[in-house]
């Protein structure tokens, strides 16, 4: 279970976050949704520790945690990104076994085989020796899914996986995410789709803009 | 053909220099100049603010000016390099001020995301840097870059100002001695094949880079 306790957070003098508190349980899929300039993505980089909170606590199975700390072995949190930001210069098997090896020092042997088992189970098995310039908006996004799951990550963030990709693909980015919470996958999602996030989540959370 | 057998030797002799003085400055300020583009870019602003007045001093004052500085200059406040270690001292310094600008640009280029990703899969930096970064900068800057060391291999010609015996100075003494064009036009058959060269290599390094997008 992931605590958020009292969480704050300005730019420049404006509260983007006040005093936000929520609990995610384990295996859940939690939606944050609102309109755009509401602090969604800011609560997410919050969460995923690419912003430093002004003020708050997380704690992971009731244990505080510093999401902003990347040097740690441990990721509990994983993140795929709304523009995905796979690395060009490496093929889709690279992209996923590179911090493995690198962080975990795990065999590239054992990780390489992970990977390609997550790869044919979200139908990517053809697509290993490709650069992503090769891969179509929903192929990358299943790329960077299983990047962010090839570091055991307790948790899975998404900002915004529909608004990059065609109306068509929502679905099968639904499915992917339901997929994952099958197989006990703990996930947090941000998006202004409601209808997306009805589809999926356990629980929603609406944020709306503060007062200014 | 004899004449131009008999001095070939001498030419070739300059070359080496011209290829010596290439070689170091070309692998030396493509180095540092890494290092000082990674600087640019800091958040450190106390280095950033050195590293801009060293680039405005090195890109704003003629290289022969630097030479000079550097061999005639300082050992009147006691500092004396041998002609050679001179030469190569300017030439990095100057050269490495030009490399770290195109360096600074090639990361300026690379979406912040990407560090983001890097940082979020718990890449340490110099990791990030090695496999992720520092092969699409390199992809960006490889034209730039070209055109520099084309540059460096005719600016290396500036040595004979302190007395180094380089190709043109080759040239230039047997066009003096023998009162004749024919060395100057060898001179510049040398320069157009050694750039030829490395034209071809630059091509052969982009298209080896041209894999991925």
């Amino acid at each position: 279970m992931l605590e958020i306790k009292n969480l704050t957070k300005q730019f420049d003098g404006q509260m983007i976050i006040n005093d936000f508190s929520m609990i995610v349980p384990d295996q859940s899929i939690t939606a944050i949704v609102g309109p755009s300039g509401a602090g969604k993505t800011t609560l997410l980089r919050c969460i995923t520790g690419l912003v430093k909170p002004d003020s708050g606590q997380f704690l992971w199975q009731n244990q505080i945690f510093d999401p902003t700390d990347h040097h740690s072995q441990n990721a509990i949190i994983g993140s795929v990104f709304q523009d995905f930001q796979l690395f060009p210069n490496l093929t889709v098997l690279k992209n996923i076994t590179l911090a493995p090896t690198l962080v975990h020092h795990e065999s590239l042997e054992l990780v390489t085989q992970k990977a390609e088992r997550l790869l044919i189970r979200l139908g990517l098995g053809e697509q290993k020796n490709l650069y992503p310039y090769q891969l179509s908006g929903g192929q990358k996004q299943r790329v960077a899914i299983v990047r962010a799951l090839a570091m055991n990550p307790k948790i899975l963030c998404y900002d915004e996986p529909t608004s990059a990709l065609d109306p068509g693909l929502r679905d099968e980015v639904a499915d992917v995410i339901l997929d994952l919470q099958t197989s006990g996958m703990t996930q947090i999602v941000v998006t202004h789709d409601i209808d997306f996030a009805q589809k999926i989540a356990n629980k929603m959370i609406q944020v709306t803009a503060l007062k200014r | 053909m004899d004449y131009i057998i008999s001095i070939l030797p001498a030419l070739l002799s300059g070359t080496k220099m011209t290829l010596t003085i290439f070689i170091i400055t070309g692998i030396g300020s493509i180095l540092l100049g890494v290092l000082v583009g990674l600087g640019l870019i800091s958040h450190f602003k106390p280095l950033v603010g050195i590293l801009n007045v060293y680039v405005w001093l090195m890109r704003g004052t003629p290289l022969l000016l630097q030479l000079i500085f550097v061999f005639y200059g300082l050992p009147l406040i006691g500092i004396v390099f041998p002609r050679l270690d001179a030469a190569l001292l300017a030439f990095i310094l100057n050269y490495t001020a030009y490399f770290g600008e195109i360096f600074r640009g090639g990361f300026q280029a690379i979406p912040a995301g990407q560090f983001e990703a890097a940082e979020m899969l718990h890449l340490s930096y110099w990791q990030t840097i090695k496999n992720i970064i520092a092969p699409q900068v390199f992809k960006i800057v490889l034209p730039s870059l070209g055109n520099e060391i084309i540059n460096l291999i005719k600016d290396s010609s500036l040595v004979y100002v302190i007395g180094l015996g380089d190709l043109l100075r080759a040239g230039n003494v047997a066009t003096s001695r023998d009162v004749t064009l024919v060395p100057l036009i060898l001179v510049g058959i040398i320069y157009l094949l050694l750039t030829a060269i490395c034209t071809f290599v630059l091509k052969q390094i982009e298209n080896h880079f041209r894999v991925w997008r």
